[in-house]
C-alpha cells in the first residue's frame, strides 16, 4: 500500500530541481499547461471561493474576531499536519497522532496535578511524544512492518496508555499563564499565539523540506526507496527520525489543545487523525509518496478553517461539518486526476505534446 | 506469488508439503494460541468456559469476524477500507428505524440493511477503482461521510428495545448444541468465502491483483473491476454485521460501532492477511476476530483494571504483526545462509 517503493510507476529518476514534487519549469519533462494548474494556485482559488461564500452567508464572516476564533480551533491539527507531510512524502503514514495528543495531555495533566512545574512537565511530555514516535519508526524501519498497521496498533496502545495514566478523571486547573498560550492573542491583534507557533513551525518544516539536503532525501525516499538507498540516503534512519518528530509534534499539539481548552481528559484528540491526513492531502501531498509542499499544506489549513467557519455560521453542526471535510478530502484527490485526464485528452488530440507522467493508483493497471 | 499456490504457505521445507504448510500457517498458530489461552484462563477463572460467558463473547466476535472477512477481501487486493464501522453503524440504525416505523416486515428490513451495506461498499469501490482515489484517503473520507449520513438519518434520536418487535434480540442469545446462532452464521460465511477464494478462479483473482497487479493484467485480469468487487463484498458483509449488531444490542445510537474499524482491521492483520496484499486467508481473519475477542474477555475476567484493556489490545496487535515479521526475517536469513552454502 503505502509501503511499496513505486519502482514500476516511476519510469524516470526524479530530478533534483523537482524537489517540490511539482513540475518545475526548468525540468526537462515539463508540460506547459501544468504550470497553470499548480495545486497551490488551485487551492488559493478554492480559498477565495470559500471566503466569498462565507461572506454571503454572514456579515460577521470577514471579521478579525471570527478569523482569530476560527483559526485557533484548527491549530492542533495544522501543527500535526506539518509533521505528517514529510512522513506521507516518504510513503509512510502515522495514524497514531491523535492518541499521542491524548497521551501527552494525560501525562501533562498528571504531572501538573502531582505538583510539577509546567516548565519541567512540558519538556517531559515532548520527550514522551518523541519516544512514542521513535517506537513507531523503529517498528516500521527495523522490523520492516507496514506503517499503516504499526500506527494502527499504537493508535490503540497510546490511547490505552492515556487511559492508564489519567483514568476517567480530568485535570483542568492549569495556570492562566499556560492557558493564555492557547486562548490568547498577540497583544493588540486578533492573531492567536498558536497561529504564531504554527507559522514558525511551518517555516522550519518548509525550509528543511524544500531547501536542504534532508528534504531532497525525503523526496528521494518517497519516489524510490531502493534508488535512494543506493544513492547513499540513510533511508531507515531518516524515516525513523520523521516518525520521532511526528510523535513529538503530536505531543506539542496535545499541549496546545490542553492549553486552548484548559482541560485534559484521556479522550483528548479522538478523531483528529482524519483531519490531519485530510489537510495534508488537500494541501497536495500525494498519499502514495514523493510529492507535496509545505506552502500547500499551509493553504489547506486556511481553507479548512475558512470552510469550517462558514459552515458554523451557516448553522451546520459538527457532525455535518465532518461530512463536508470527508467530501472535500475525496474531491481534492479526484479533482486533479480529472484535470490530468483532461490534459491527457488534450495532449492526445494535439500530438507533439507529451502527456503527464503519473504513477498508477491502487487497483489500476498500466496500459 | 503463483496463482495456484495457497496464499499462506511460507517456503515449506522438510515436512510434507501439506503438513508443513499447515504448521507454518497463521491459522494453525492462531488456533493453537486460542486453545492454549482458553485453557490457561479456564484454570484461573471457572466462569470462562461457560455458555453464559462465552456465548456473548463469541457472538460479538462473530459479528466482527463477518466484517473482517469482507475487510480481508479488500486488504487482499492491496487496499484498505477504514469506513466499515460507519457502514455497520448506519445499517444498524436504518434497519432499526424501518422496524420502528413498521414500514417493512423484519426479513425485508434485513435485506434493505444488507443492500444498503452493499451500496455503500460499491460507492467506496467506485471512488477507488473508477476515480482512482487511494483507498486509504477514499475510505477515510467515507468513514466520516457515512457517519454523517447516519447522524442525518438519526436526526438526534435513537432506537430503543421498545421500538423493535417483541423478541427481536432473541436470536443473539440462541444457540444450537452450545454454539451461538451468530457463530454458526459466521462460520457459514467464512466457509463460503474461503472456498470461493481458494478454489474458484474468481477468488484467485483477488490474490493475483494484490500480489502483482501488472502481472494480473498481463494474464487478462481486470484489476479495477476486482478492486470494485472487493469493496462491494466488504460493504455487503459490513451490512450483514450491521444487521447483526442491531439484533445483538437492541439499542442503537447514531454513533453505534464507532471505533470498530480498528477492531476489524486488527482482526484481519492479526489473522495473517498481509497489508501489502496478495497473501492471507479469511479463516485467519475470522480467527483473528475470535482471538482478540477472547483476549478482551479474558482480561475482564482476570479482573485487570479496565484502563489496561486498550493498552494490551494495542500491544497484542503490535506483537502479532511483529512476530510475523520476525519469523519472515529469520526465514529469509536462513534461506540466504543455505544459498551461501
Amino acid at each position: 500500500m503505502t509501503q511499496d517503493p513505486q519502482t514500476l510507476s516511476q519510469p524516470s529518476a526524479p530530478a533534483p530541481a523537482d524537489a517540490g514534487g511539482r513540475p518545475a519549469g526548468r525540468s526537462p519533462r515539463s508540460w506547459s499547461p501544468s504550470s497553470l494548474f499548480r495545486w497551490e494556485l488551485l487551492l488559493l482559488v478554492i480559498l477565495a471561493v470559500v471566503i466569498w461564500a462565507g461572506n454571503q452567508i454572514s456579515q460577521y464572516y470577514i471579521d478579525w474576531t471570527n478569523f482569530g476564533f476560527s483559526i485557533s480551533g484548527t491549530m492542533e491539527v495544522a501543527i500535526m499536519a506539518l509533521a505528517m507531510t514529510p512522513i506521507i512524502i516518504t510513503g509512510d503514514i502515522d495514524l497514531s497522532v491523535e492518541s499521542m495528543v491524548g497521551l501527552s495531555g494525560a501525562v501533562l495533566g498528571v504531572l501538573w496535578a502531582g505538583g510539577m512545574p509546567l516548565q519541567l512537565a512540558i519538556p517531559i511530555v515532548l520527550g514522551v511524544g518523541f519516544l512514542g514516535g521513535l517506537l513507531n519508526g523503529l517498528l516500521v524501519t527495523r522490523w520492516g512492518l507496514p506503517a499503516l498497521v504499526v500506527t494502527l496498533g499504537t493508535l490503540a496502545l497510546y490511547r490505552g496508555l492515556a487511559q492508564v495514566v489519567l483514568g476517567t478523571s480530568y485535570v483542568s486547573n492549569f495556570p492562566s499563564a499556560f492557558t493564555t498560550l492557547g486562548q490568547g492573542y498577540l497583544p493588540g491583534t486578533s492573531i492567536p499565539w498558536t497561529l504564531l507557533a504554527f507559522l514558525l513551525l511551518a517555516v522550519v518544516f518548509g525550509a528543511v523540506l524544500h531547501l536542504t539536503w534532508i528534504g531532497r532525501q525525503i523526496f528521494a525516499i518517497g519516489k524510490n526507496k531502493d534508488a535512494a538507498r543506493y544513492a547513499g540516503v540513510r533511508v531507515a534512519s531518516l524515516r525513523t527520525a520523521l516518525f520521532a518528530v511526528s510523535g513529538m509534534v503530536a505531543a506539542f499539539a496535545g499541549i496546545v489543545l490542553a492549553s486552548r481548552t484548559s482541560s485534559v481528559r484521556s479522550d483528548n484528540g479522538t478523531g483528529l487523525t482524519l483531519t490531519v491526513v485530510m489537510i495534508a492531502v488537500l494541501g497536495g501531498v500525494d498519499i502514495n509518496g514523493g510529492k507535496g509542499t509545505i506552502p500547500g499544506v499551509i493553504l489547506a489549513v486556511f481553507t479548512l478553517a475558512a470552510l469550517q467557519s462558514a459552515l458554523r455560521l451557516a448553522g451546520v453542526s459538527s457532525e455535518y461539518q465532518n461530512v463536508a471535510i470527508g467530501l472535500l478530502l475525496i474531491v481534492s484527490v479526484i479533482a486533479p486526476q480529472v484535470a490530468r485526464r483532461m490534459r491527457a485528452l488534450v495532449a492526445r488530440v494535439r500530438p507533439g505534446r507529451s502527456g503527464p507522467v503519473r504513477g498508477p493508483m491502487p487497483g489500476e493497471v498500466a496500459r | 506469488m503463483a496463482l495456484s499456490a495457497p496464499a499462506n504457505v511460507r517456503a515449506p521445507s522438510g515436512v510434507g508439503p501439506f503438513f508443513g504448510g499447515l504448521m507454518r500457517s497463521r491459522e494453525f498458530t492462531l488456533a493453537a494460541v486460542i486453545i492454549v489461552l482458553s485453557a490457561l484462563v479456564a484454570t484461573q477463572t471457572p466462569n470462562f468456559l461457560t455458555l453464559e460467558n462465552l456465548g456473548p463473547v463469541t457472538t460479538l466476535a462473530a459479528i466482527i469476524a463477518i466484517a473482517a472477512v469482507g475487510e480481508a477481501f479488500v486488504i487482499l487486493t492491496k487496499n484498505i477500507d477504514l469506513s466499515v464501522e460507519s457502514t455497520i453503524g448506519i445499517v444498524a440504525f436504518v434497519v432499526g428505524l424501518i422496524l420502528k416505523q413498521q414500514a417493512l416486515p423484519v426479513p425485508a428490513a434485513w435485506a434493505v440493511g444488507v443492500g444498503l451495506g452493499l451500496a455503500l461498499g460499491m460507492g467506496n469501490g467506485v471512488i477507488v477503482a473508477v476515480f482512482r482515489v487511494p483507498s486509504i484517503v477514499a475510505t477515510l473520507g467515507t468513514l466520516s461521510i457515512f457517519r454523517g449520513l447516519c447522524f442525518f438519518v438519526a436526526n438526534g434520536k435513537e432506537i430503543n428495545l421498545n421500538d423493535l418487535p417483541d423478541g427481536y434480540t432473541d436470536p443473539a442469545s440462541q444457540s444450537f448444541f452450545g454454539v451461538p446462532l451468530f457463530v454458526i452464521l459466521a462460520i457459514a460465511i467464512v466457509i463460503v468465502a474461503a472456498l470461493v477464494l481458494r478454489y474458484t478462479s474468481l477468488g484467485r483473482i483477488f490474490y493475483a491483483v494484490g500480489s502483482n497487479a501488472e502481472a494480473a493484467a498481463t494474464i487478462g485480469v481486470r484489476s479495477r473491476l476486482t478492486v470494485f468487487l472487493a469493496f462491494s463484498v466488504c460493504g455487503m458483509l459490513a451490512g450483514v454485521a450491521g444487521v447483526l449488531w442491531g439484533i445483538n444490542y437492541g439499542a442503537i445510537y447514531a454513533n453505534s460501532a464507532s471505533g470498530e474499524s480498528l477492531a476489524v482491521i486488527a482482526a484481519v492483520v492479526v489473522g495473517g492477511v498481509s497489508i501489502a496484499g496478495g497473501s492471507g486467508t479469511v479463516v485467519g481473519a475470522a480467527l483473528g476476530a475470535l482471538f482478540l475477542g477472547l483476549i478482551n474477555n479474558a482480561l475482564l475476567l482476570l479482573l485487570l483494571p479496565q484502563e489496561w484493556l486498550q493498552v494490551i489490545y494495542g500491544a497484542v496487535i503490535l506483537f502479532a504483526i511483529s512476530a510475523d515479521a520476525l519469523l519472515q526475517l529469520r526465514a529469509q536469513r536462513a534461506r540466504a545462509r543455505s544459498r551461501v552454502r
